[in-house]
């Protein structure tokens, strides 16, 4: 996930470079279907945040309006507006994973990250956020980092996982 | 049969034959979003990476025994798969590589074999037909789940696929494929189980030129990874399916609608459909025919209410996913304004079975008001959670957790079962003899829905169950309807009061009034619902409530303080 240009821990490209792999992203659609949406998407999936300049680009290549376009990335929870950390962990807290103990694991996160809430640690090196279904209910309960699912987790083994990316800094 | 297909057809009968009967041997490593979860990556790249075999290495889907994951199977040349469960890549160099240099199983990890002939050495090793989890199956949605590598078409023809297609295609046009799906009885496996011939007659007449296909894999049911499952473990049995239903509806156009981030369904459905255009089954005159089809992958951002039909569509054309005023209905007025038909992946993923087997034979599966299979998500607190495939109505809530899931965790009881998804509340011993079919489990507060089943033990407090459940409706309120947007977001407050024995007297009759105004007063059943959590945990546990609100404690100790996540993200 480390690709320099787009970890909050690094230092903040310039508004021309985050432009340019706007476009780059936008353009590299390869579906028959371009929407407001996809294209939100696209670029996300390159950057993994949407800065203001990706909300302009969209609107130009979908001809569509600042305003439409920040009416949709506001409303879907996957689009973030700020750079992650390096790392991304989700925790589901859908309701498999709630009975089978997500909530200590949870707590042992926060607790490992010295956050409280979804967001960044101090440095800004990793992320948290929270889930409402990852999908693999039956190994409940999941989290997955850097889109990687692990399931059966307990508040142990997060605080194990947790310690090798910080390890990993 | 057509001369395309019996080309497609003969090439891939011989790539199986040699994977299967070849001189080398064949190891399959279950891959599916939950084996993922169990490592099963990690085993794939231990046994092709460092044990140096002779082998074909393949990742196979998911058989739905996630219990059992990572799981892998080895079969020699035409031998019989011998399972071993919970293989990790620790383990695999001993077991997967001694097997294959011995020649002989690994009589004291073996899980189960399949085959005609038991392998030496394995007597005491029970046939995977015979698990009680596999037993009870009749699987015809997921039948080659497990059993093919879901990127390639060839292993999906071999096996039968694309038959019922080409057959459809040959021997009958579209009122027959139309007329065989509404004498299967078929309903809609989404949820509101609705004749899925009935829904595509209202579209096949309509003379439109552009006609649409929506299959819906929101699937954004905690709970439930049936859908998902199907399209990362054989995708080619959905599209099959897909293809069916534009061909019975003289459609032009199929969308696949599927959440982003789901890696595996989203990769394996990209490649079902890149291989389908490359072999002729998508696209210009499919299989030689003059009919004409094509299908693209739609992703959705993060948005519940996005599995809504209506509210699906917008995601597809960009847009807030947030429910639209009917009428027009779909079949009149759908995607673009054109008529569309929205049906979820499961009930086009039986499309193929039924029209290769005709309708009778679906409807000697399941029982007269509801034919077919249930495709079950058994998830919380039992031994052998999975993806089962039972005929519908043939055991019961109990049966299903004490036989099939093996019963719950550490010995304990089971004290509540929540099914339908998270507009659903729990559901409480009077429940648990309920049949699992549409109509019988609607005749308790729950809805067998997409077929989700969370099992919850002794342990579990109705309040704090409930309290996440509606969390959850808070936090995915699309928030068009405002008695939604607030209901949900003051049910939360309610809730949490009370589980923090700080309820107040008119708390219970508050969420009673505040339901009904939801229900009255929102566009889309996810705020019509939204109070039924609620309902549901009274009428079986109001005794949690009351030990919560008279005696001031949680009837089990899991509400304690700060014991509950609750997102930060709201929608603007």
């Amino acid at each position: 996930m480390s690709d320099g240009i787009t970890s909050a821990s690094d230092e903040s490209p310039s508004s021309d470079e985050l432009r340019d792999r706007s476009r780059k992203a936008l353009q590299s659609q390869r579906q028959p279907t371009v929407t407001v949406l996809s294209s939100l998407l696209a670029v996300q999936d390159d950057l993994h945040y949407i800065p203001d300049e990706a909300i302009e680009e969209t609107a130009t290549h979908v001809k569509s309006t600042i305003n439409d376009v920040w009416s949709v990335a506001s409303f879907y929870t996957n689009f973030r507006f700020t750079p992650p950390g390096d790392h991304t962990i989700d925790v589901c807290w859908g309701p498999s994973c709630h009975l089978n103990g997500a909530q200590d694991v949870m707590n042992r996160i926060h607790s490992e990250l010295g956050i409280t809430e979804e967001g960044e640690t101090a440095d800004g090196k990793l992320t948290l956020r929270y889930s409402t279904c990852l999908g693999a209910c039956a190994l409940a309960p999941v989290i997955a980092v850097d889109h990687h699912m692990k399931g059966r987790i307990s508040p142990d083994s997060a605080a194990a996982v947790v310690g090798k990316l910080k390890d990993a800094q | 049969m057509s001369v395309a297909f019996s080309e497609l057809r003969q090439k891939a009968d011989a790539e199986w034959l040699s994977l299967t009967a070849g001189d080398k041997p064949w190891v399959r490593v279950g891959l599916g979003t939950s084996g993922e979860a169990a490592g099963a990556e990690e085993a794939f790249h231990a046994i092709t990476e460092s044990l140096g075999l002779d082998a074909n290495v393949t990742l196979v889907g998911s058989m739905g025994l996630c219990y059992a994951e990572p799981l892998i199977d080895v079969q020699l040349p035409g031998g019989a798969r011998v399972f071993y469960a919970n293989l990790g890549a620790d383990e695999v160099a001993d077991v997967v590589g001694g097997h294959i240099k011995s020649g002989r199983a690994n009589a004291d990890r073996a899980f189960a074999w399949h085959g005609d002939e038991r392998p030496e050495g394995l007597g005491a090793v029970t046939r995977l037909s015979e698990l009680p989890t596999v037993r009870v199956q009749t699987r015809l949605a997921t039948k080659l789940a497990g059993d093919i590598d879901p990127r390639d078409l060839s292993q999906y023809i071999a096996n039968g696929g694309y038959s019922a297609l080409e057959k459809a295609l040959e021997d009958m046009d579209p009122a027959g494929v139309l007329d065989e799906v509404k004498n299967s009885g078929l309903r809609g496996r989404g949820g509101a189980a609705f004749p899925t011939g009935v829904k595509w007659g209202f579209l096949a007449p309509n003379p439109e030129p552009v006609k649409y296909i929506l299959c819906n894999c929101e699937e954004g049911d905690p709970g439930a990874f049936n859908d998902k499952g199907i399209l990362e473990s054989c995708p080619h049995t959905l599209l099959e399916g897909l293809i069916l239903a534009g061909y019975a509806t003289n459609s032009s156009n199929g969308f696949i609608f599927i959440r982003q981030g789901h890696t595996l369904p989203i990769e394996n459905s990209r490649k079902a459909v890149q291989d389908a255009y490359a072999a002729g089954l998508l696209g210009q005159n499919i299989l030689g025919s003059d009919f004409s089809y094509d299908v693209e992958i739609a992703l959705t951002g993060d948005s519940y209410v996005a599995g809504e039909e209506t509210a699906l569509m917008e995601a597809i054309e960009g847009k807030r996913s947030m429910p639209r005023y009917r009428p027009p209905f779909p079949a009149a007025a759908g995607l673009w304004g054109k008529p569309s038909n929205i049906n979820n992946v499961k009930t086009l993923a039986y499309a193929p079975t039924i029209i290769q087997n005709g309708a009778d034979a679906f409807k000697s599966v399941g029982i007269e008001s509801t034919s077919g299979t249930a495709i079950l998500c058994i998830t919380g607190a039992v031994n052998r959670p999975g993806m089962y495939e039972i005929p519908m109505g043939s055991l019961t809530v109990r049966e299903v957790v004490e036989d099939v899931a093996g019963g719950i965790k550490d010995g304990k009881n089971m004290k509540l079962f929540q099914a339908g998804g998270p507009l659903f509340g729990p559901i409480g011993e009077e429940g648990f003899d309920s049949p699992i079919d549409f109509d019988s489990i609607a005749k308790t507060t729950g809805s067998l829905g997409s077929g989700g089943l969370i099992i919850g033990d002794e342990d579990v407090c109705a309040v704090n169950l409930t309290r996440n459940l509606m969390a959850f409706n808070q936090f995915e309120s699309c928030g068009k309807c405002f008695p939604c947007r607030l209901g949900m977001t003051h049910m939360v407050e309610t809730l949490e009061r009370i589980s923090q024995n700080v309820g107040r007297e008119d708390d219970l009759a508050l969420m009673e009034r505040m339901g009904a105004s939801m229900r009255m007063g929102s566009l889309c059943g996810h705020g019509q619902l939204g109070y039924n959590p609620v309902a549901s945990a009274l009428k079986y546990f109001e005794a949690d409530f009351r030990s919560h609100m008279d005696d001031k404690k949680c009837p089990t100790g899991a509400c304690g303080e700060g014991q509950m996540v609750t997102p930060s993200r709201t929608r603007p």
